[in-house]
């Protein structure tokens, strides 16, 4: 056992530690009217935490320490840049929504920071007490922050929900753990994939419970249905740019945690939890898509949504296993998605962000008319939700061909019907989308427009807004950019 | 012009459109003048340059495909920018830049509400981008992305530029705005066709595999069909999932109801380019992709596609009869002549093919015309019922009597083009691919031929209805302007070329019949 530690492979993680400490220290110091600094320490501090990132990914080496359990190859690098980009332009849109809120600005960023530092974490974890912990950090904060509108009761609503489906959860995976863990004696993934084979034939039917616990946790932070119930209700009341984070960050959080379980523990229980992953993705789709076209909250449409693309997102993963098929290409496929998937998702947070303050109102039938006094945020707000919808030449579309490429691949009967749900999905989804874009563009905007309708919005969110935007755009007509990101996490997770 | 050869006159073809379209973003919004004539210049180049490809093009060899370029697009799944033309394509890509100009011309200053130039012209271009490229596509993934990229902008023009009558309709709790309908038909109609297109692709793509390595290329896969890679139950299945794509768009019955809708309540520029170029990109799937690499389930599937398409073709008619308004008549008219066109591809021989592309074109310019004419009638008399029009040859000389010109035309009167499409499928139908169902096909001919008679029956009684006769009590004393300048512009080369190729159809012949020989020759050995 080796215990030297590679400093330059935990760099990211202790850049975000040092912008916890500043954030905490300066918070003291500041007046009220000098708290903005808080949040522009953060937004340096994961800017900063990029750095090694990109000089580990030039130099093609992977890194493991504590004996294998703590590894930094490319999956996790790519992961750990998705989650600081998605932390990024989580906080840009955070700086104007909390500064008008004027409460507890350095607490909020300091919690959010502590969540990056989660998931940086979980990217690298391949023993399942790392990874209990990476999932703990990232999601622990976001109870507290989903009721940041304290004087709110939909968002104390919001907070209490998910604290305590979030804590059912992960009373279920830590149940399932430790039964894996008396099963097999061993808590590195490596070594439980490693002593399954001779257990698997004595114990199978605690081995199967434990298993499935795991899944239903995972289902829990994925938002994947019947495990998804707090998420319409969470997502609407906690303030818009923590549901961002929530659906983007903390999702990708539990894939993670899940992908790198199944493919690198239990990577030959295929017949176990594959036909679990298949209802889970069926049901996800058709039953988030189908009550998604029942709202009329644009917030809770976006949580509906998000369910539908968790479906979506199992879809290569669950086909490949169903089918007995090699899952290092459903793996490429899901990690494509979800990069694609964050930049969309946060793009159209933003606009709703920003949309809601001009309108007003979070009602989709208050934004009739949005797109004739706001062309251009009316624009932004057509590319990421038909990108949402999968219609080239926006960037959803390649997210969608990848998915069905990976099933096809897989081929069996099982797989192929769940390509055919799928694209009878995205029939459907199109339809609640379009809605939206329909209200925008093509209702009449109402007689007297509200004060704000005409409030440009903060540096900030436009910032966040156009990055979102040239990255759908360019993803979208060269696709290769995100297929090379799920392509190299495959090369390695096949040696490790 | 050796980079025109090499890639660069097609690329510039493709795109020039919708860098126009970035453009225009950047013309002030006040700056009508410029953004018009913007976009003029921008399909005049790009007419210029597919001008410029027919000059270029080796008709010698029409089968091969010319102007090539083949570069990695998305090399994760293998994907090339693979584009160029060959005797098939070459004719709808000049149809559909050419269609654009005057499309352009045309909305000089006809603006339905809400008016908007800027954002009606960048959607114009963007939606040509969209069908040229689908015409040059020679990979399956770029020619998805280009066969949906089409759906957006045409989504955008009539769900906020089409009709704003209000109707009750079945299944709908309150009343709706025809638009907002027709758009989201529309578009529901096509996103559920082509998603199972796509995995029809994705399916061929698997399978390649199994035959060295993975490919989207069309060329490729065509060498594949032909040497029987796909048959069988997988080749029945893609087959059929590519049949969902191409019907919903061509339109084939039972799956054509989006189209009368989409239709009548599109702006009038909008329904010209649906009829005239999007509802080729169907039958042009057919043609491209369905049979030459999957010829021997073509073979399997072509009796049924022609039982479908005399549906149509009478249907089509019957729905004419029926109709009072004067667009959604000419939107069901387009049901029947796509139902000809597709006739002429189920039989699968040199003949029915040519006869599907020469009646592509037709389509394209007659009722692209008539819609035209319908958009220019509905400005002036604020309505398209039928029952109110009458003696619009006495109100507007001009326009009735180019209105009467293209009815002639469209009712396949000998000596205009629309007669060759419809004659010559009749005659593939009569002698279809060798192995097919005679009785079948020759059935199909009859019927189609008593479709010829209903399609005369309703055009002229159409014409009858609106053109002939006294002008109503309540147009009397109103003073109509007749074709204004613009309109002349747009309309005249459209009947130049009507007759043109009603009296020398080798125009198009002479591109499409080696091409089509020889796709004919690869697929079925014959």
């Amino acid at each position: 056992m080796s215990y030297t530690i590679d400093w330059l492979a935990v760099a990211p993680e202790l850049v975000v530690v040092v912008g916890i400490l500043v954030v905490l220290t300066l918070d003291l110091f500041l007046s009220r009217r000098e708290k903005y600094w808080t949040g522009v320490v953060a937004v340096m501090t994961v800017s900063i935490a990029v750095v090694p990132l990109i000089i580990m990914a030039a130099d093609d080496v992977t890194r493991a320490m504590f004996d294998g359990s703590y590894v930094v190859d490319d999956f996790s690098l790519v992961l750990k840049g998705l989650f600081l980009v998605a932390g990024y332009l989580v906080l840009l849109m955070s700086v104007t929504y909390i500064e008008s809120d004027r409460y507890y600005e350095g607490e909020y960023y300091l919690l959010l920071l502590v969540s990056i530092l989660g998931s940086l974490v979980l990217a690298s974890s391949r023993d399942l007490i790392l990874l209990f912990i990476g999932l703990e950090l990232t999601t622990g904060p976001l109870f507290l922050l989903a009721g940041w509108r304290k004087g709110d009761a939909k968002s104390n609503e919001a907070a209490l929900k998910y604290f305590i489906l979030g804590v059912l959860s992960t009373a279920m995976l830590l149940y399932g753990m430790s039964l894996v863990y008396g099963l097999t004696g061993s808590v590195r993934f490596v070594g439980i994939r490693e002593a399954i084979p001779s257990i698997a034939a004595v114990q199978e039917p605690a081995l199967v419970l434990g298993v499935l616990l795991m899944i239903v946790g995972f289902g829990f932070k994925v938002s994947a249905v019947p495990f998804h119930f707090w998420a319409p209700d969470t997502y609407e009341g906690a303030p818009t740019p923590v549901t961002a984070y929530l659906s983007v960050s903390s999702k990708t959080a539990g894939f993670v945690a899940m992908l790198s379980v199944v493919y690198l523990a239990f990577g030959d229980l295929t017949d176990i939890w594959g036909p679990a992953l298949w209802l889970l993705a069926a049901a996800s789709m058709t039953v988030a898509n189908l009550s998604a076209l029942r709202q009329n909250n644009i917030v809770r449409l976006m949580a509906y949504s998000s369910v539908a693309h968790a479906g979506f997102m199992l879809v290569p993963f669950a086909g490949a296993a169903v089918a007995g098929q090699p899952l290092s290409e459903g793996l490429s496929a899901t990690v494509t998605y979800l990069v694609i998937y964050a930049l969309m998702n946060l793009g159209a947070f933003a606009v709703v962000i920003a949309g809601a303050r001009r309108t007003g109102t979070g009602e989709i039938e208050g934004w009739a008319g949005f797109g004739s006094y706001a062309p251009r945020q009316g624009i932004l707000l057509a590319v990421f939700f038909l990108s949402l919808a999968g219609i080239p030449p926006l960037a959803g579309w390649f997210a969608k061909f990848v998915m069905f490429q990976a099933v096809i691949t897989a081929g069996g009967t099982a797989a192929i019907w769940l390509a055919i749900i799928a694209a009878l999905n995205s029939v459907i989804a199109f339809f609640y989308y379009a809605r939206v874009v329909k209200t925008v563009w093509m209702d009449p905007a109402p007689a007297e427009l509200g004060e704000e309708a005409t409030a440009p919005a903060t540096g900030a969110l436009r910032l966040a807004m156009g990055l979102a935007a040239v990255a759908v755009l360019v993803i979208g007509v060269f696709p290769g950019i995100s297929a090379f990101f799920g392509e190299a996490t495959t090369r390695i997770l096949n040696g490790g | 012009m050796e980079w025109f050869d090499n890639g660069w006159g097609l690329t510039l073809i493709v795109f020039l459109p919708v860098v126009g379209a970035m453009v225009m973003a950047a013309i002030p919004k006040a700056a009508e003048r410029v953004q018009k004539w913007w976009a003029l210049v921008v399909s005049l180049v790009v007419f210029a340059l597919s001008v410029v490809a027919i000059g270029r093009f080796d008709f010698g060899s029409a089968k091969e495909f010319q102007f090539e370029a083949n570069i990695p697009w998305i090399k994760a799944i293998g994907s090339n920018y693979h584009i160029g033309v060959d005797g098939i394509s070459l004719p709808l890509l000049v149809l559909s830049t050419f269609i654009m100009v005057l499309a352009v011309i045309y909305s000089w200053d006809h603006w339905e509400e809400p008016r908007n130039p800027k954002a009606f012209l960048s959607l114009m271009l963007i939606l040509a981008t969209g069908m040229n490229g689908t015409f040059v596509a020679l990979d399956l993934v770029l020619f998805f992305i280009f066969f949906e990229l089409v759906l957006l902008p045409m989504y955008f023009m009539i769900g906020i530029w089409g009709d704003k009558q209000v109707r009750r309709l079945p299944g709908f709790g309150r009343e709706v705005e025809m638009r907002l309908y027709a758009a989201i038909k529309f578009f529901l109609f096509t996103l559920f066709g082509s998603a199972f297109m796509l995995l029809g692709f994705l399916a061929l793509y698997f399978r390649s595999g199994d035959f060295g390595e993975r490919t989207f290329d069309i060329p490729a896969l065509i060498a594949l069909g032909s040497d029987g890679a796909f048959t069988g139950t997988f080749g029945w299945l893609v087959f059929g999932a590519l049949f969902l794509g191409f019907a919903v768009k061509v339109p084939m019955w039972p799956l054509h109801t989006w189209l009368p809708d989409a239709h009548t309540a599109a702006p009038t520029v909008g329904s010209v380019l649906l009829a005239a170029i999007l509802l080729k990109l169907g039958s042009y799937g057919f043609i491209r992709i369905s049979i030459p690499i999957l010829p021997e389930t073509a073979r399997q599937w072509a009796p049924a596609i022609a039982i479908l398409a005399v549906i149509a073709i009478i249907y089509g008619a019957l729905a004419c009869l029926a109709q009072t308004d004067m667009k959604r008549l000419i939107a069901f008219s387009s049901v029947g002549h796509m139902g000809f066109v597709m006739l002429g591809i189920a039989t699968l021989t040199d003949v029915g093919l040519n006869a599907a592309i020469i009646g592509m074109v037709a389509h394209g310019l007659i009722t692209g015309l008539l819609f035209f004419i319908a958009g220019s009638m509905s400005h002036r008399y604020h309505t398209r019922e039928m029952a109110r029009l009458g003696g619009n040859q006495k109100l507007m000389p001009v326009l009735g009597g180019i209105l009467a010109f293209t009815v002639m035309a469209s009712l396949g009167l000998p000596g205009l083009a629309g007669f060759w499409g419809e004659f010559m499928s009749l005659l593939g139908a009569y002698r279809p691919l060798e192995g097919l169902n005679l009785g079948v096909f020759r059935t199909a001919m009859v019927i189609g031929a008593i479709g010829t008679v209903l399609t005369a029956g309703y055009m002229l009684w159409m014409l009858q209805k609106v053109n002939l006769g006294e002008p109503r009590e309540e147009w009397v004393g109103h003073s109509f302007r007749d074709a204004d300048r613009f309109e002349l512009t747009a309309w005249v080369p459209l009947i130049l070329l009507i007759v043109v190729i009603g009296v020398f159809p080798k125009v198009v012949f002479g591109a499409t019949s080696d091409a089509v020989t020889a796709l004919v020759q690869t697929a079925f050995g014959g």
